[in-house]
Protein backbone atom coordinates (compact mmCIF):
# COMPACT_ATOMS: atom_id res chain seq x y z
CA UNK A 1 0.00 0.00 0.00
CA UNK A 2 1.15 3.56 -1.05
CA UNK A 3 1.17 5.91 1.93
CA UNK A 4 1.01 9.35 2.50
CA UNK A 5 4.05 9.59 4.18
CA UNK A 6 5.57 7.80 1.05
CA UNK A 7 4.22 10.10 -1.13
CA UNK A 8 5.26 13.14 1.43
CA UNK A 9 8.83 11.34 1.27
CA UNK A 10 8.75 11.33 -2.39
CA UNK A 11 7.80 14.88 -2.90
CA UNK A 12 10.09 16.56 -0.52
CA UNK A 13 13.19 14.41 -2.56
CA UNK A 14 11.61 15.90 -5.71
CA UNK A 15 11.54 19.17 -4.37
CA UNK A 16 15.47 19.12 -3.10
CA UNK A 17 16.45 17.71 -6.05
CA UNK A 18 15.87 20.87 -7.95
CA UNK A 19 16.45 23.16 -5.14
CA UNK A 20 20.02 21.77 -4.55
CA UNK A 21 20.73 22.04 -8.38
CA UNK A 22 20.38 18.36 -8.64
CA UNK A 23 18.71 18.72 -11.88
CA UNK A 24 20.35 15.56 -13.66
CA UNK A 25 18.57 13.34 -10.77
CA UNK A 26 15.27 14.42 -11.72
CA UNK A 27 14.20 12.97 -14.68
CA UNK A 28 14.39 9.40 -11.82
CA UNK A 29 11.50 10.36 -10.25
CA UNK A 30 9.45 9.87 -13.39
CA UNK A 31 8.80 5.99 -15.30
CA UNK A 32 10.47 5.77 -18.51
CA UNK A 33 7.07 6.69 -20.43
CA UNK A 34 5.98 9.09 -18.25
CA UNK A 35 3.58 12.18 -18.42
CA UNK A 36 4.83 15.71 -17.28
CA UNK A 37 3.58 19.36 -18.21
CA UNK A 38 3.68 22.47 -16.91
CA UNK A 39 0.46 24.46 -17.62
CA UNK A 40 -2.25 26.71 -15.98
CA UNK A 41 -5.56 26.52 -14.09
CA UNK A 42 -6.99 28.36 -17.08
CA UNK A 43 -5.68 26.19 -20.02
CA UNK A 44 -6.58 23.46 -18.04
CA UNK A 45 -10.33 23.95 -17.28
CA UNK A 46 -10.96 25.43 -20.71
CA UNK A 47 -9.09 21.63 -21.43
CA UNK A 48 -6.76 23.04 -23.73
CA UNK A 49 -3.63 20.29 -24.09
CA UNK A 50 -0.57 22.47 -24.65
CA UNK A 51 2.18 23.17 -21.77
CA UNK A 52 4.79 25.25 -21.15
CA UNK A 53 6.94 22.29 -20.85
CA UNK A 54 5.71 19.01 -22.40
CA UNK A 55 7.32 15.98 -22.39
CA UNK A 56 6.03 11.93 -22.80
CA UNK A 57 9.11 10.60 -22.06
CA UNK A 58 11.49 10.06 -19.18
CA UNK A 59 14.63 10.77 -22.21
CA UNK A 60 12.78 14.37 -22.81
CA UNK A 61 12.99 15.19 -19.37
CA UNK A 62 16.85 14.55 -19.86
CA UNK A 63 16.87 16.56 -23.02
CA UNK A 64 15.81 19.22 -20.95
CA UNK A 65 18.49 19.25 -18.15
CA UNK A 66 21.49 18.44 -20.75
CA UNK A 67 19.72 21.77 -22.74
CA UNK A 68 19.37 23.89 -19.49
CA UNK A 69 23.21 23.11 -19.39
CA UNK A 70 24.94 23.41 -22.34
CA UNK A 71 22.26 25.61 -24.85
CA UNK A 72 20.08 27.95 -22.99
CA UNK A 73 21.09 30.78 -22.00
CA UNK A 74 19.47 32.75 -18.44
CA UNK A 75 20.97 33.91 -15.44
CA UNK A 76 21.56 31.70 -12.69
CA UNK A 77 18.98 30.99 -10.29
CA UNK A 78 17.82 28.76 -7.30
CA UNK A 79 14.13 27.63 -6.05
CA UNK A 80 12.56 26.75 -2.72
CA UNK A 81 9.51 24.37 -2.83
CA UNK A 82 7.31 24.39 -0.42
CA UNK A 83 5.21 21.49 -0.68
CA UNK A 84 1.92 20.85 1.07
CA UNK A 85 0.48 17.31 2.80
CA UNK A 86 -0.61 15.33 -0.28
CA UNK A 87 -4.60 14.79 -0.91
CA UNK A 88 -4.80 10.92 -1.60
CA UNK A 89 -7.33 10.18 -4.01
CA UNK A 90 -6.89 6.45 -4.06
CA UNK A 91 -3.89 4.12 -3.28
CA UNK A 92 -2.96 0.61 -3.43
CA UNK A 93 0.21 -1.31 -3.36
CA UNK A 94 0.95 -0.51 -6.93
CA UNK A 95 -0.37 2.76 -7.67
CA UNK A 96 -1.56 6.15 -6.02
CA UNK A 97 -3.48 9.27 -7.21
CA UNK A 98 -2.86 12.24 -5.23
CA UNK A 99 -2.55 16.57 -5.42
CA UNK A 100 -0.23 18.40 -3.53
CA UNK A 101 -0.46 21.86 -3.56
CA UNK A 102 3.03 23.55 -4.16
CA UNK A 103 4.94 27.43 -3.73
CA UNK A 104 8.05 27.88 -5.11
CA UNK A 105 10.18 31.14 -4.44
CA UNK A 106 13.02 31.89 -6.86
CA UNK A 107 15.93 33.66 -6.29
CA UNK A 108 18.37 34.75 -8.48
CA UNK A 109 21.92 35.76 -8.99
CA UNK A 110 20.79 39.57 -7.51
CA UNK A 111 19.89 38.16 -4.21
CA UNK A 112 16.46 38.46 -4.47
CA UNK A 113 13.49 36.23 -3.69
CA UNK A 114 10.58 36.51 -4.99
CA UNK A 115 7.41 34.07 -5.47
CA UNK A 116 7.30 32.47 -8.29
CA UNK A 117 4.84 29.92 -8.80
CA UNK A 118 2.07 28.53 -6.58
CA UNK A 119 -0.22 25.72 -7.86
CA UNK A 120 -0.82 22.22 -7.50
CA UNK A 121 1.03 19.09 -8.54
CA UNK A 122 -1.99 16.25 -10.41
CA UNK A 123 -0.17 13.23 -9.81
CA UNK A 124 -0.22 9.33 -10.64
CA UNK A 125 2.36 7.40 -9.04
CA UNK A 126 3.37 4.18 -9.32
CA UNK A 127 5.69 1.26 -8.28
CA UNK A 128 8.34 0.06 -9.95
CA UNK A 129 11.34 -2.04 -9.10
CA UNK A 130 10.32 -1.53 -5.62
CA UNK A 131 10.46 2.13 -6.19
CA UNK A 132 7.96 4.92 -6.12
CA UNK A 133 7.84 6.84 -9.63
CA UNK A 134 5.56 9.80 -11.29
CA UNK A 135 3.76 7.95 -14.43
CA UNK A 136 2.07 11.48 -14.44
CA UNK A 137 2.91 15.03 -13.17
CA UNK A 138 0.94 17.35 -14.33
CA UNK A 139 1.87 21.13 -12.79
CA UNK A 140 -0.96 23.40 -12.62
CA UNK A 141 -0.11 26.60 -12.15
CA UNK A 142 -2.06 29.25 -10.21
CA UNK A 143 -1.11 32.28 -12.54
CA UNK A 144 -1.70 32.52 -16.27
CA UNK A 145 1.47 34.60 -16.18
CA UNK A 146 5.26 33.69 -16.09
CA UNK A 147 7.79 36.17 -14.87
CA UNK A 148 10.70 36.27 -17.88
CA UNK A 149 11.36 33.16 -18.01
CA UNK A 150 11.00 29.13 -16.66
CA UNK A 151 14.16 27.62 -16.93
CA UNK A 152 14.68 24.96 -14.02
CA UNK A 153 11.64 22.55 -13.65
CA UNK A 154 8.58 23.07 -11.10
CA UNK B 1 2.05 67.33 -29.06
CA UNK B 2 4.79 66.98 -26.54
CA UNK B 3 8.17 68.42 -26.42
CA UNK B 4 10.32 66.68 -27.83
CA UNK B 5 12.27 64.96 -25.44
CA UNK B 6 14.78 62.15 -27.39
CA UNK B 7 17.71 63.25 -29.25
CA UNK B 8 18.04 61.88 -32.63
CA UNK B 9 21.88 62.15 -33.05
CA UNK B 10 21.06 61.43 -37.13
CA UNK B 11 18.26 60.94 -39.26
CA UNK B 12 19.65 57.23 -40.30
CA UNK B 13 18.19 54.62 -38.57
CA UNK B 14 21.80 53.04 -37.89
CA UNK B 15 21.72 54.68 -33.91
CA UNK B 16 18.75 54.39 -31.40
CA UNK B 17 18.80 56.71 -28.46
CA UNK B 18 18.97 54.20 -25.22
CA UNK B 19 16.27 57.36 -23.58
CA UNK B 20 13.81 55.97 -25.76
CA UNK B 21 13.43 52.95 -23.83
CA UNK B 22 13.91 54.75 -20.69
CA UNK B 23 11.78 58.04 -21.01
CA UNK B 24 8.36 58.38 -19.71
CA UNK B 25 7.87 61.13 -21.44
CA UNK B 26 8.08 58.60 -24.39
CA UNK B 27 5.95 55.78 -23.21
CA UNK B 28 3.03 58.81 -22.57
CA UNK B 29 3.93 59.78 -26.18
CA UNK B 30 3.35 56.14 -27.52
CA UNK B 31 -0.17 55.94 -26.42
CA UNK B 32 -1.01 59.03 -28.54
CA UNK B 33 0.90 58.69 -31.22
CA UNK B 34 0.79 55.02 -32.08
CA UNK B 35 -1.44 53.20 -30.10
CA UNK B 36 -4.15 55.54 -30.34
CA UNK B 37 -2.81 56.51 -34.14
CA UNK B 38 -2.70 55.35 -37.23
CA UNK B 39 -1.83 51.50 -36.54
CA UNK B 40 -3.73 48.57 -36.78
CA UNK B 41 -3.66 46.77 -33.55
CA UNK B 42 -4.11 42.82 -33.00
CA UNK B 43 -7.28 42.28 -31.25
CA UNK B 44 -7.54 38.50 -31.36
CA UNK B 45 -8.60 35.75 -33.26
CA UNK B 46 -11.71 35.28 -35.13
CA UNK B 47 -11.88 31.82 -34.17
CA UNK B 48 -11.61 32.95 -30.41
CA UNK B 49 -15.41 34.52 -30.65
CA UNK B 50 -17.19 31.18 -32.35
CA UNK B 51 -20.69 32.89 -31.25
CA UNK B 52 -22.56 35.30 -31.55
CA UNK B 53 -22.45 37.36 -28.37
CA UNK B 54 -18.83 35.70 -27.63
CA UNK B 55 -16.58 38.49 -26.42
CA UNK B 56 -13.14 38.79 -25.12
CA UNK B 57 -11.11 41.54 -23.62
CA UNK B 58 -7.41 42.53 -24.13
CA UNK B 59 -5.39 45.79 -24.53
CA UNK B 60 -4.88 48.51 -27.15
CA UNK B 61 -1.63 50.45 -25.88
CA UNK B 62 -2.49 50.21 -22.17
CA UNK B 63 -6.24 50.66 -23.13
CA UNK B 64 -8.72 48.00 -22.08
CA UNK B 65 -10.85 47.23 -24.65
CA UNK B 66 -13.28 44.88 -25.33
CA UNK B 67 -13.95 42.60 -28.89
CA UNK B 68 -16.97 41.24 -29.31
CA UNK B 69 -19.42 39.03 -32.53
CA UNK B 70 -23.01 41.00 -32.77
CA UNK B 71 -25.82 39.27 -34.31
CA UNK B 72 -25.00 40.17 -37.63
CA UNK B 73 -21.89 38.43 -37.09
CA UNK B 74 -19.85 41.30 -37.85
CA UNK B 75 -17.05 41.85 -35.05
CA UNK B 76 -17.38 45.34 -33.03
CA UNK B 77 -14.51 46.64 -30.56
CA UNK B 78 -15.06 49.65 -27.78
CA UNK B 79 -12.89 50.72 -25.20
CA UNK B 80 -13.31 48.70 -21.76
CA UNK B 81 -14.56 51.88 -19.81
CA UNK B 82 -18.39 52.86 -18.54
CA UNK B 83 -19.07 56.20 -19.38
CA UNK B 84 -20.59 56.70 -16.52
CA UNK B 85 -17.58 56.91 -13.97
CA UNK B 86 -15.25 54.73 -15.63
CA UNK B 87 -15.19 51.27 -14.26
CA UNK B 88 -14.08 48.51 -16.21
CA UNK B 89 -17.42 47.18 -18.31
CA UNK B 90 -16.22 43.71 -19.06
CA UNK B 91 -14.05 41.70 -16.51
CA UNK B 92 -13.68 38.70 -17.42
CA UNK B 93 -11.38 37.22 -19.93
CA UNK B 94 -14.16 36.08 -22.15
CA UNK B 95 -17.38 34.78 -22.32
CA UNK B 96 -20.79 34.88 -23.83
CA UNK B 97 -23.36 38.10 -23.42
CA UNK B 98 -26.60 39.27 -24.70
CA UNK B 99 -25.49 42.94 -23.67
CA UNK B 100 -22.86 44.40 -21.07
CA UNK B 101 -23.76 46.00 -18.05
CA UNK B 102 -21.79 47.90 -15.86
CA UNK B 103 -21.46 46.55 -12.53
CA UNK B 104 -20.87 49.80 -10.28
CA UNK B 105 -24.84 51.39 -11.50
CA UNK B 106 -25.85 49.19 -13.65
CA UNK B 107 -25.70 50.97 -16.81
CA UNK B 108 -26.10 49.20 -20.32
CA UNK B 109 -24.02 48.46 -23.61
CA UNK B 110 -24.93 47.14 -26.75
CA UNK B 111 -22.53 44.71 -28.55
CA UNK B 112 -22.02 46.83 -30.37
CA UNK B 113 -20.54 49.47 -27.57
CA UNK B 114 -23.51 51.82 -27.50
CA UNK B 115 -25.09 53.22 -24.10
CA UNK B 116 -28.49 51.39 -23.70
CA UNK B 117 -29.54 51.89 -20.50
CA UNK B 118 -28.71 54.32 -17.49
CA UNK B 119 -30.49 53.13 -14.09
CA UNK B 120 -32.93 55.12 -12.92
CA UNK B 121 -32.80 57.33 -15.84
CA UNK B 122 -35.92 59.05 -14.99
CA UNK B 123 -35.22 58.96 -11.23
CA UNK B 124 -37.17 57.45 -8.53
CA UNK B 125 -40.73 58.44 -7.79
CA UNK B 126 -40.35 61.68 -9.33
CA UNK B 127 -36.80 61.86 -7.16
CA UNK B 128 -33.36 62.27 -8.91
CA UNK B 129 -32.74 60.86 -12.62
CA UNK B 130 -30.53 62.68 -15.14
CA UNK B 131 -30.84 66.11 -16.45
CA UNK B 132 -33.14 66.70 -19.00
CA UNK B 133 -30.21 67.57 -21.54
CA UNK B 134 -28.69 64.24 -21.21
CA UNK B 135 -28.80 61.83 -24.16
CA UNK B 136 -27.73 58.27 -24.24
CA UNK B 137 -26.54 58.36 -27.51
CA UNK B 138 -24.21 61.32 -27.24
CA UNK B 139 -22.25 59.14 -24.71
CA UNK B 140 -20.54 55.39 -24.87
CA UNK B 141 -17.01 54.16 -24.94
CA UNK B 142 -14.79 55.32 -27.52
CA UNK B 143 -15.43 52.69 -30.64
CA UNK B 144 -12.55 50.92 -32.22
CA UNK B 145 -12.50 50.44 -36.55
CA UNK B 146 -12.63 46.88 -36.88
CA UNK B 147 -10.93 44.99 -39.62
CA UNK B 148 -10.11 40.94 -40.43
CA UNK B 149 -7.71 39.48 -42.18
CA UNK B 150 -7.08 35.69 -42.23
CA UNK B 151 -8.86 34.93 -39.54
CA UNK B 152 -6.59 37.88 -37.66
CA UNK B 153 -8.90 40.72 -35.77
CA UNK B 154 -7.21 43.97 -35.79
CA UNK B 155 -8.67 47.62 -34.40
CA UNK B 156 -7.50 50.84 -34.80
CA UNK B 157 -8.67 54.05 -33.38
CA UNK B 158 -6.88 55.98 -35.62
CA UNK B 159 -9.14 58.38 -38.52
CA UNK B 160 -6.67 57.80 -41.48
CA UNK B 161 -5.36 53.86 -40.97
CA UNK B 162 -5.34 52.79 -44.12
CA UNK B 163 -7.27 49.33 -45.28
CA UNK B 164 -5.25 46.65 -43.60
CA UNK B 165 -4.06 45.00 -46.58
CA UNK B 166 -2.31 48.03 -47.68
CA UNK B 167 -1.43 48.71 -44.29
CA UNK B 168 0.59 45.00 -44.19
CA UNK B 169 1.56 44.75 -47.51
CA UNK B 170 1.41 42.44 -50.62
CA UNK B 171 4.17 40.43 -49.67
CA UNK B 172 3.24 40.17 -45.62
CA UNK B 173 -0.48 39.75 -46.78
CA UNK B 174 1.13 36.58 -48.62
CA UNK B 175 2.99 35.31 -45.85
CA UNK B 176 -0.01 35.23 -43.63
CA UNK B 177 -1.59 33.47 -45.69
CA UNK B 178 0.96 31.16 -46.49
CA UNK B 179 0.24 30.55 -42.32
CA UNK B 180 -3.76 30.96 -41.80
CA UNK B 181 -5.14 29.51 -45.03
CA UNK B 182 -7.50 27.33 -43.30
CA UNK B 183 -9.62 27.49 -39.73
CA UNK B 184 -7.49 27.32 -36.72
CA UNK B 185 -8.71 25.90 -32.95
CA UNK B 186 -6.45 27.48 -29.97
CA UNK B 187 -4.49 24.85 -27.77
CA UNK B 188 -3.33 26.49 -25.62
CA UNK B 189 -2.49 30.17 -24.29
CA UNK B 190 0.51 31.59 -22.36
CA UNK B 191 1.83 35.08 -20.70
CA UNK B 192 4.88 35.83 -20.44
CA UNK B 193 5.94 39.26 -18.48
CA UNK B 194 9.08 40.80 -19.81
CA UNK B 195 10.79 42.98 -17.57
CA UNK B 196 11.89 45.25 -20.19
CA UNK B 197 10.86 47.85 -22.74
CA UNK B 198 7.99 46.51 -25.00
CA UNK B 199 10.35 48.29 -27.99
CA UNK B 200 13.17 45.58 -27.07
CA UNK B 201 11.40 42.49 -27.48
CA UNK B 202 9.38 43.83 -30.89
CA UNK B 203 13.09 44.62 -31.84
CA UNK B 204 14.23 41.24 -30.92
CA UNK B 205 11.52 39.44 -32.64
CA UNK B 206 13.08 41.41 -36.02
CA UNK B 207 16.14 40.90 -35.19
CA UNK B 208 17.44 38.15 -37.18
CA UNK B 209 20.85 38.68 -36.84
CA UNK B 210 20.73 36.99 -33.49
CA UNK B 211 18.95 33.84 -34.06
CA UNK B 212 22.14 31.67 -34.49
CA UNK B 213 24.21 33.45 -31.88
CA UNK B 214 22.04 33.62 -29.15
CA UNK B 215 19.72 30.65 -29.44
CA UNK B 216 21.95 27.69 -29.45
CA UNK B 217 19.60 24.69 -28.76
CA UNK B 218 19.81 23.53 -32.36
CA UNK B 219 23.86 24.07 -33.21
CA UNK B 220 24.16 22.08 -29.23
CA UNK B 221 22.10 19.07 -30.95
CA UNK B 222 23.81 19.61 -34.34
CA UNK B 223 20.30 19.82 -35.34
CA UNK B 224 21.12 22.67 -37.53
CA UNK B 225 20.59 22.17 -40.89
CA UNK B 226 24.14 22.84 -43.78
CA UNK B 227 21.86 23.93 -46.58
CA UNK B 228 19.71 26.74 -44.90
CA UNK B 229 18.47 29.15 -47.68
CA UNK B 230 16.14 31.85 -46.29
CA UNK B 231 15.44 35.42 -46.74
CA UNK B 232 14.25 38.67 -45.01
CA UNK B 233 11.68 40.87 -46.27
CA UNK B 234 10.73 44.06 -44.61
CA UNK B 235 7.48 45.98 -46.24
CA UNK B 236 7.53 49.33 -47.66
CA UNK B 237 7.17 51.36 -44.18
CA UNK B 238 9.31 49.25 -42.46
CA UNK B 239 6.98 48.27 -39.82
CA UNK B 240 6.30 44.84 -41.05
CA UNK B 241 8.79 42.45 -41.43
CA UNK B 242 9.37 38.41 -42.48
CA UNK B 243 12.40 35.93 -41.93
CA UNK B 244 12.18 32.48 -43.06
CA UNK B 245 14.48 29.62 -43.89
CA UNK B 246 14.39 26.79 -46.10
CA UNK B 247 14.99 23.04 -45.17
CA UNK B 248 16.19 21.47 -48.29
CA UNK B 249 14.24 17.96 -47.01
CA UNK B 250 17.34 15.79 -49.24
CA UNK B 251 20.14 17.37 -47.12
CA UNK B 252 18.11 16.54 -43.85
CA UNK B 253 17.10 12.81 -44.93
CA UNK B 254 20.76 12.19 -45.49
CA UNK B 255 21.93 13.53 -42.31
CA UNK B 256 19.06 12.40 -40.31
CA UNK B 257 19.97 8.78 -41.28
CA UNK B 258 23.66 9.61 -40.52
CA UNK B 259 23.10 10.46 -37.21
CA UNK B 260 20.74 7.47 -36.42
CA UNK B 261 24.04 5.62 -37.70
CA UNK B 262 26.88 6.67 -35.79
CA UNK B 263 26.90 4.89 -32.29
CA UNK B 264 30.16 7.40 -31.06
CA UNK B 265 28.80 9.00 -28.27
CA UNK B 266 30.79 12.17 -28.12
CA UNK B 267 28.49 14.24 -29.86
CA UNK B 268 25.26 15.59 -28.18
CA UNK B 269 22.14 14.41 -29.74
CA UNK B 270 18.97 14.44 -27.95
CA UNK B 271 17.40 11.25 -26.61
CA UNK B 272 14.19 10.90 -27.90
CA UNK B 273 13.99 13.26 -31.27
CA UNK B 274 10.39 12.55 -31.19
CA UNK B 275 10.66 16.26 -30.42
CA UNK B 276 11.30 17.20 -33.20
CA UNK B 277 9.72 14.65 -35.58
CA UNK B 278 7.25 17.09 -37.59
CA UNK B 279 5.72 16.83 -40.79
CA UNK B 280 5.87 18.23 -44.44
CA UNK B 281 2.60 20.61 -44.03
CA UNK B 282 4.11 23.86 -45.98
CA UNK B 283 5.08 23.08 -50.15
CA UNK B 284 7.70 25.38 -50.13
CA UNK B 285 9.72 24.07 -47.77
CA UNK B 286 9.67 26.83 -45.62
CA UNK B 287 10.30 25.90 -41.91
CA UNK B 288 10.78 28.63 -40.46
CA UNK B 289 8.64 31.75 -40.73
CA UNK B 290 8.54 34.98 -38.42
CA UNK B 291 6.72 37.49 -39.34
CA UNK B 292 5.90 41.21 -37.57
CA UNK B 293 3.57 43.71 -38.12
CA UNK B 294 3.67 47.10 -36.48
CA UNK B 295 3.35 47.61 -33.71
CA UNK B 296 3.08 44.00 -31.76
CA UNK B 297 1.85 41.29 -33.81
CA UNK B 298 3.53 38.11 -34.67
CA UNK B 299 3.01 35.07 -35.78
CA UNK B 300 5.02 32.62 -36.05
CA UNK B 301 5.93 28.74 -38.01
CA UNK B 302 8.67 26.87 -36.06
CA UNK B 303 8.25 23.55 -38.05
CA UNK B 304 4.78 22.74 -37.25
CA UNK B 305 4.56 24.67 -34.03
CA UNK B 306 2.12 27.58 -35.13
CA UNK B 307 1.33 30.25 -32.37
CA UNK B 308 0.32 34.09 -32.90
CA UNK B 309 2.09 36.74 -29.91
CA UNK B 310 0.88 39.72 -28.58
CA UNK B 311 3.14 42.50 -27.80
CA UNK B 312 1.59 45.31 -25.10
CA UNK B 313 3.37 47.67 -23.10
CA UNK B 314 2.87 47.21 -19.17
CA UNK B 315 5.04 50.22 -18.19
CA UNK B 316 8.08 51.89 -19.25
CA UNK B 317 10.23 48.21 -18.48
CA UNK B 318 7.53 45.78 -18.52
CA UNK B 319 6.26 44.40 -20.88
CA UNK B 320 2.85 41.46 -21.75
CA UNK B 321 3.95 39.19 -24.27
CA UNK B 322 0.76 36.71 -25.12
CA UNK B 323 1.09 33.55 -26.69
CA UNK B 324 -1.75 31.89 -28.47
CA UNK B 325 -0.60 28.10 -30.12
CA UNK B 326 -2.90 26.90 -32.79
CA UNK B 327 -4.02 24.04 -34.67
CA UNK B 328 -5.85 23.42 -37.82
CA UNK B 329 -9.20 22.23 -37.08
CA UNK B 330 -8.56 19.63 -39.57
CA UNK B 331 -4.80 18.20 -37.57
CA UNK B 332 -5.22 14.59 -37.25
CA UNK B 333 -4.54 13.49 -33.61
CA UNK B 334 -1.25 12.53 -34.64
CA UNK B 335 -0.59 16.24 -36.17
CA UNK B 336 -2.11 17.68 -33.21
CA UNK B 337 0.51 15.74 -31.17
CA UNK B 338 3.78 17.02 -33.38
CA UNK B 339 2.11 20.91 -32.93
CA UNK B 340 1.90 20.20 -28.59
CA UNK B 341 5.30 18.34 -28.23
CA UNK B 342 7.44 21.26 -30.93
CA UNK B 343 5.69 23.95 -28.73
CA UNK B 344 8.25 23.03 -26.29
CA UNK B 345 10.67 25.12 -28.64
CA UNK B 346 8.86 28.48 -27.90
CA UNK B 347 6.80 29.65 -25.19
CA UNK B 348 8.24 31.39 -21.64
CA UNK B 349 9.86 27.78 -21.74
CA UNK B 350 11.09 27.20 -24.93
CA UNK B 351 14.28 25.78 -25.48
CA UNK B 352 14.40 28.74 -28.64
CA UNK B 353 12.78 31.12 -27.10
CA UNK B 354 13.50 31.36 -23.24
CA UNK B 355 16.93 33.36 -23.84
CA UNK B 356 14.61 36.52 -25.59
CA UNK B 357 13.09 37.04 -22.28
CA UNK B 358 16.59 36.89 -20.39
CA UNK B 359 18.14 39.42 -22.96
CA UNK B 360 15.37 41.86 -22.74
CA UNK B 361 16.30 42.16 -19.28
CA UNK B 362 19.88 42.20 -19.92
CA UNK B 363 19.32 45.22 -22.09
CA UNK B 364 17.46 47.14 -20.22
CA UNK B 365 19.39 46.68 -16.86
CA UNK B 366 22.78 47.33 -19.14
CA UNK B 367 21.33 51.08 -20.41
CA UNK B 368 20.43 52.50 -16.73
CA UNK B 369 22.07 55.83 -16.79
CA UNK B 370 22.86 55.72 -20.64
CA UNK B 371 21.61 58.96 -20.92
CA UNK B 372 22.96 60.67 -24.52
CA UNK B 373 24.59 57.04 -25.51
CA UNK B 374 23.04 55.23 -28.55
CA UNK B 375 22.94 52.26 -29.62
CA UNK B 376 24.59 50.79 -32.64
CA UNK B 377 21.85 49.09 -35.45
CA UNK B 378 24.25 48.32 -38.65
CA UNK B 379 24.71 45.16 -39.08
CA UNK B 380 24.11 44.45 -43.34
CA UNK B 381 24.12 48.45 -43.82
CA UNK B 382 22.37 51.21 -43.49
CA UNK B 383 18.77 50.47 -45.13
CA UNK B 384 16.21 48.47 -44.57
CA UNK B 385 15.50 46.71 -47.80
CA UNK B 386 14.56 43.02 -48.37
CA UNK B 387 17.43 40.78 -48.53
CA UNK B 388 18.35 36.54 -48.84
CA UNK B 389 21.11 36.78 -46.20
CA UNK B 390 19.74 37.25 -42.08
CA UNK B 391 22.82 38.66 -41.03
CA UNK B 392 21.57 41.90 -40.99
CA UNK B 393 19.62 44.36 -38.71
CA UNK B 394 17.52 45.81 -41.90
CA UNK B 395 14.20 44.98 -40.07
CA UNK B 396 15.17 46.37 -36.96
CA UNK B 397 15.74 49.72 -38.66
CA UNK B 398 12.46 49.22 -40.79
CA UNK B 399 11.50 49.17 -37.05
CA UNK B 400 12.80 52.70 -36.29
CA UNK B 401 11.62 53.74 -39.77
CA UNK B 402 7.82 53.41 -39.33
CA UNK B 403 8.51 54.24 -35.14
CA UNK B 404 9.97 57.73 -35.85
CA UNK B 405 7.22 58.60 -38.51
CA UNK B 406 4.46 57.60 -36.19
CA UNK B 407 6.01 59.53 -33.41
CA UNK B 408 6.95 62.31 -35.37
CA UNK B 409 10.29 61.99 -34.60
S1 LIG C 1 -19.29 53.49 -13.46
FE1 LIG C 1 -20.36 52.19 -14.78
S2 LIG C 1 -22.42 52.55 -14.20
FE2 LIG C 1 -21.34 53.89 -12.92
FE1 LIG D 1 15.23 35.25 -30.27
Amino acid sequence: MIDLLAICAFNAAYGNAIDSDALEDWPNFFTPNCHYRVTHIENEREGLPTGLIYADSRAMLEDRITSLRLANIYERQRYRHLLGVPDVESADDTSAVARTAFMVARIMATGETLLFATGVYHDRFVTLGGRLLLAKRVVVCDSTVTDTLLALPL
Amino acid sequence: MQEQQIHWGSSALTRVPYDVYTSPEVMAQEQVQIYRGNVWNYLCLDAELPQRGSYRTTFVGNIPVVVVRDSDDEIYAFENRCAHRGALIALEKSGKVDSFQCVYHAWTYSRQGDLTGVAFEMGVKGQGGMGPGFCKADHGPRKLRVTTFCGLVFGSFGEEVPDIEEYLGEEICDRIQRVLHKPVEVIGRFTQALPNNWKLYFENVKDSYHASLLHMFFTTFELNRLSQKGGLIVDESGGNHVSYSITDSATVDASYKEQGLRTDNDRIRLKDPSLLAGFTEFNDGITLQILSVFPGFVLQQIQNCIAVRQVLPAGLDRTTLNWTYLGYSDDTAEQRNVRIKQSNLVGPAGFISMEDGAVGSFVQRGIAGAHDLEAIVEMGGEGTSSSEGRATEAAVRGFWKAYRRHMGM
